[in-house]
C-alpha cells in the first residue's frame, strides 16, 4: 500500500516557539543537513498524519519577512520561490507567537501572496490569560483567508489540531490577503508586460533581493536574466518596500481590530521586572560575568569526569583490541591509527555538550539577546558587535560552531572580523596540549601560598586567547577597508523558562553534527599520519631491525627497551620523520627538535593530534597510552648532548604557539564557505601562525 | 528637534518622517513607521544601544540609527 508524502514547509519569525512546534509534530525523528553548497542548516522530520498519509516537515530557518538580509533568510525564499525544486511545500505553516500577532502577520501576509496553501499556527496560547489577550478564531480565519490552531508548544495542547488541518490540507486556500502590486500600479503594469506569465509577487520579490542583500550573500536568483530592472533606484525601491510595508500593517492592524484583544489591565509583566536587573548598567554585568564564570566551571570542571572516563575507555578498548587481534599493520592501524583518533574526538564531547547546553537554555530563555545589548558597546570600540559574543564564548568549545553563529550579524565588516578572531579564543582541542604541557614544565607548587601554579598558567592562556582576539579585532578594524552599513536590529524576546525538550534536541543535534563533521577530518588525518609514520622510503626504514640490533650490541637492553629503539629509527626515517628532520632548521629557535616539529606539521590538521603524535613518536604505544607514561618519556628526552628537550623556555615557547597558531584545517574549511573565498582562511593560516613564531621565539630566546 | 535617541527611559514618542535610506528595512518591518508609537525602555551605558518599545515591538538599535528617526513626545 502506498504512502503519500505531504510536503510541509514550516516558517516563523524568530522567537515564534517554531522549533517547539516542529520538534512535538515530529519527535526525534529528524535529519539535519546543509543545503547544498552552503553551511545552512537544514532540518526536516516526519509526521505521520493517518495509515496512507506523512508529513515530510522541513523546519526552515527563523525569518522576520521574506525580504532576506542574511544567507539563513534567503534560504527560505529560494525554497518558496522555486516551483520545481524537491522541497517546494505542498502546504505552508507560519508559525506565529500570540503576543506578536501583529509582526508576526506581516510574514504571513506575505507567504499568502506567494499562492501557497497557508496554514497560520498561533502559538503560545498558555501565555493569553495572563496577557489578557482573547482572540475571535473565525473571525481571523475569515478576514486572513486561512485556517488557525491555536496551540501552546509548553503545554502540547493544539498540535493534533495542527494534524487535523494538514490533512484536508486541500481545502486550505492559497489565495493572497493583498495586492502588493497596487503600491505602485504603473511600475507593476510594466513588469506584467515584460513577464506575462509571472507571479507579480515573486518578480517584485527577485528585484528587490538586490537591494537587501549584503555582500557575499548575494546569490543571483533565476530567471531574471534578460531584463533590465534599472528602471529604478534602490533608494526608490526601498520606498516602494516600506509603502508595502505600510499597506501590509494596515491590512494587519484592520483585521486585528475585529479578532483579537488586549486588556492589558489584566496583563502581568514578568519582561519589565527582569529587565530592570539583567540589563542594569551595573548589575547586567555583574550577572553576565557570573554567568560566564559558571559556563567555564562546567566545560573545565565538571566535564573532567566523563571525559576522564571516556579516556581510559578508549586506552582499554585500544589495549583490549591489540591483545584480542593478531599483530600486524591492520591491528596497528585500527589501534594507533583509528582507535586513537576516534578517543580525539569524542573526549571532547562533554565539553561541547555541556557548552550548547548553556548556550541553548541562554538562548531559548531570552537572556542572550540581553547580553548582546549589554555589550554591543564596549564590542563596537574593537570592531566586533554585540553579536560577536557568541562566537567568542562558543569558541571556547569548538570555533566551528562559532564561525556558523556569525551568521547573524548584519555588518558584513563586523561578522568578517568576528570570524578571523574567533579561532583565537581557546578551543577545547588546545586542552590535551595545555594539559600535558603544562604538567611537564610548570612547578606543581602554590604561589602566595592560595593560587596552584599550573591552575594559573592555564587561566592565562584562556586570558590570553580573549585578549589575543580582541586585540587583532581591534587592529582589524582599523586595517580593513570595508564599507558596510552597521544595521543593528536585535529583537529582545520575551523571558521564557526553557523547554527541556528543545534544549535536548538542540544540544543532541549539535552534539551529533560536531562529532560527525569534525570527526571525519580528524579520523582520515589520523589514519594518513599513521601512514606516514609506518612508511618510510630507502633502506634505513626497511633495515632499521638489523640496523638498530648492530648498533647496541654491546648494550645490554631487555626485548621491550630493543623494540622502542627500533620503533624510534623507525620513525625517524619514515616519510613523516622525513618531513620533521627537513623543518627542524627553522623550529630550532623556537627550542624544538625534529619530533616537536613532526606533531606541529600533524597539528596542522587538529591541534589534539599533538599529544597523539608525540605518544607514537615517543614509542610509548606499545607500553600503553597513559598520560603518565608520555608525561614521563617526553620528561626524560635529552638532545643528543644531554640537555633536557622540555624545558621551562622551550614548554612556554610551545604553549605560546599553540595559543596563537592556526591549526585546524576544519576551521579554515568553514571560513572558506562561510567567506566565499580562500583570501581570508589563507590570512588566518599565514597571519595567526606568524605571530605564534614571532611570540615563541621571543619567550624562548628570552626564557633560555 | 527630538529623535528616539533623545527620549529619556519610560519616554514616549509618535515617529515622524524619516530618511528612508539611513533605516534598515528590518527595523521598518518591525514597525518603524511614521504615526506609530515608540517607547524607551532601557539604554545601556553611553546611551547605546537604545532598547525600545515600537509598535508593539521590543527591539535594540544602536544610537546612530536612533538619531535619524525624528518624534514627537506624548506624555
Amino acid at each position: 500500500m502506498s504512502v503519500e508524502m505531504l510536503k510541509v514547509a514550516l516558517i516563523g519569525n524568530p522567537n515564534t516557539g517554531k522549533t517547539s512546534v516542529f520538534n512535538h509534530l515530529t519527535g526525534l525523528n529528524q535529519q539535519v543537513g546543509n543545503y547544498p553548497g552552503i553551511t545552512v542548516e537544514k532540518k526536516i522530520g516526519y509526521c505521520k498524519l493517518t495509515r496512507h498519509r506523512k508529513a515530510k516537515i522541513i523546519d526552515l530557518p527563523g525569518t522576520y519577512s521574506l525580504n532576506a538580509s542574511s544567507l539563513d533568510e534567503s534560504v527560505v525564499i529560494e525554497l518558496l520561490m522555486n516551483k520545481n525544486g524537491d522541497d517546494f511545500p505542498d502546504v505552508a505553516i507560519v508559525v506565529s507567537d500570540v503576543e506578536n500577532l501583529k509582526r508576526n502577520l506581516l510574514l504571513f501576509t506575505q507567504i499568502k501572496e506567494l499562492e501557497i496553501p497557508t496554514i497560520l499556527v498561533i502559538n503560545m496560547s498558555d501565555r493569553m490569560k495572563r496577557k489578557g489577550i482573547s482572540i475571535d478564531i473565525p473571525v481571523l480565519e475569515k478576514e486572513l483567508n486561512t485556517k488557525i490552531a491555536l496551540v501552546s508548544s509548553r503545554t502540547k495542547n493544539g498540535i493534533d489540531s495542527i494534524k487535523t488541518l494538514l490533512q484536508d490540507y486541500k481545502n486550505i486556500s492559497s489565495e493572497a490577503c493583498l495586492d502588493t502590486s497596487l503600491i505602485d500600479v504603473t511600475y507593476f503594469d510594466r513588469l506584467k508586460k515584460a513577464f506575462p506569465n509571472q507571479s507579480l509577487y515573486k518578480l517584485w520579490l527577485v528585484i528587490t533581493q538586490d537591494v537587501n542583500f549584503g555582500k557575499i550573500d548575494k546569490k543571483p536568483m533565476k530567471d531574471e536574466t534578460s531584463f533590465s530592472f534599472a528602471t529604478k533606484s534602490n533608494s526608490e525601491l526601498k520606498r516602494l518596500q516600506q509603502k508595502e510595508t505600510i499597506a501590509r500593517y494596515k491590512f494587519i492592524n484592520d483585521t486585528l481590530k475585529k479578532g483579537y484583544v488586549v486588556d492589558k489591565s489584566k496583563a502581568t509583566d514578568l519582561r519589565s521586572v527582569l529587565d530592570k536587573v539583567l540589563t542594569h548598567k551595573v548589575f547586567g554585568y555583574v550577572i553576565f560575568f557570573g554567568v560566564l564564570l559558571l559556563i567555564f566551571q562546567a566545560i573545565f570542571d565538571w566535564s573532567s569526569v566523563p571525559m576522564d572516563f571516556i579516556d581510559s575507555s578508549f586506552a582499554s578498548l585500544g589495549d583490549w583490541v591489540r591483545h584480542t587481534l593478531p599483530g600486524g599493520v591492520f591491528t596497528d592501524l585500527l589501534v594507533d591509527g583509528i582507535i586513537a583518533g576516534l578517543g580525539g574526538i569524542v573526549i571532547f564531547i562533554p565539553q561541547i555538550a555541556f557548552l550548547f547546553l548553556f548556550i541553548s537554555v541562554l538562548e531559548e530563555s531570552g537572556y542572550m539577546s540581553r547580553v548582546v545589548f549589554l555589550m554591543d558597546r564596549i564590542m563596537r570600540r574593537f570592531g566586533l558587535s554585540g553579536k560577536s559574543v557568541v562566537p567568542l564564548i562558543s569558541g571556547t568549545a569548538c570555533a566551528i560552531p562559532a564561525i556558523m553563529a556569525t551568521r547573524n550579524i548584519e555588518s558584513w565588516k563586523e561578522r568578517l572580523i568576528t570570524i578571523l578572531v574567533t579561532p583565537f579564543t581557546t578551543c577545547s582541542a588546545r586542552l590535551p596540549v595545555y594539559a600535558i604541557l603544562i604538567a611537564l614544565v610548570i612547578p606543581d607548587q602554590r604561589i602566595l601560598g592560595v593560587f596552584n601554579a599550573q591552575g594559573l598558567t592555564l587561566m592565562f592562556l584562556y586570558l590570553l586567547g580573549f585578549a589575543a582576539a580582541i586585540i587583532s579585532a581591534y587592529i582589524l578594524n582599523k586595517v580593513l577597508k570595508i564599507k558596510s552599513k552597521s544595521y543593528f536590529v536585535v529583537e529582545m524576546p520575551n523571558y521564557k523558562l526553557p523547554m527541556f525538550k528543545n534544549v535536548f534536541i538542540n544540544v543532541f543535534e549539535k552534539t551529533k553534527a560536531f562529532l560527525i563533521d569534525a570527526g571525519k577530518i580528524i579520523l582520515a588525518i589520523s589514519i594518513v599520519l599513521w601512514f606516514l609514520a609506518s612508511y618510510g622510503p630507502g633502506k634505513e626504514f626497511s633495515d632499521a631491525e638489523n640496523i638498530v640490533k648492530s648498533e647496541v650490541v654491546n648494550q645490554e637492553l631487555s626485548t621491550l627497551e630493543l623494540d622502542d629503539k627500533i620503533a624510534s629509527y623507525k620513525l625517524e626515517h619514515s616519510y613523516i620523520g622525513i618531513v620533521g628532520k627537513t623543518i627542524e632548521p627553522v623550529i630550532k629557535p623556537l627550542g624544538y627538535d625534529w619530533k616537536i616539529g613532526i606533531a606541529l606539521v600533524t597539528s596542522f590538521a587538529a591541534r589534539e593530534v599533538f599529544v597523539g603524535t608525540l605518544a607514537t613518536i615517543y614509542s610509548v604505544g606499545s607500553a600503553g597510552e597513559e598520560e603518565g607514561t608520555i608525561k614521563q618519556k617526553m620528561a626524560a628526552e635529552v638532545y643528543p648532548n644531554g640537555e633536557k628537550i622540555f624545558t621551562l623556555a622551550s614548554g612556554i615557547s610551545l604553549l605560546l604557539f599553540y595559543a596563537f597558531a592556526m591549526q585546524c584545517m576544519a576551521t579554515l574549511a568553514i571560513v572558506k564557505k562561510e567567506t566565499n573565498s580562500w583570501k581570508w582562511p589563507m590570512i588566518q593560516l599565514f597571519g595567526m601562525t606568524a605571530i605564534a613564531y614571532v611570540v615563541a621565539l621571543i619567550s624562548f630566546q628570552f626564557l633560555k | 528637534m527630538h529623535t528616539i535617541a533623545t527620549l529619556k527611559k519610560g519616554e514616549k514618542g509618535i515617529i515622524q518622517e524619516f530618511d528612508i535610506d539611513l533605516i534598515p528595512l528590518k527595523l521598518i518591518e518591525m514597525g518603524c513607521l511614521p504615526g506609530n508609537l515608540v517607547e524607551l525602555v532601557q539604554y545601556a551605558p553611553f546611551h547605546d544601544p537604545l532598547y525600545i518599545n515600537i509598535n508593539d515591538s521590543y527591539v535594540a538599535i544602536r544610537k546612530e540609527t536612533a538619531i535619524h528617526i525624528s518624534i514627537k513626545k506624548v506624555s
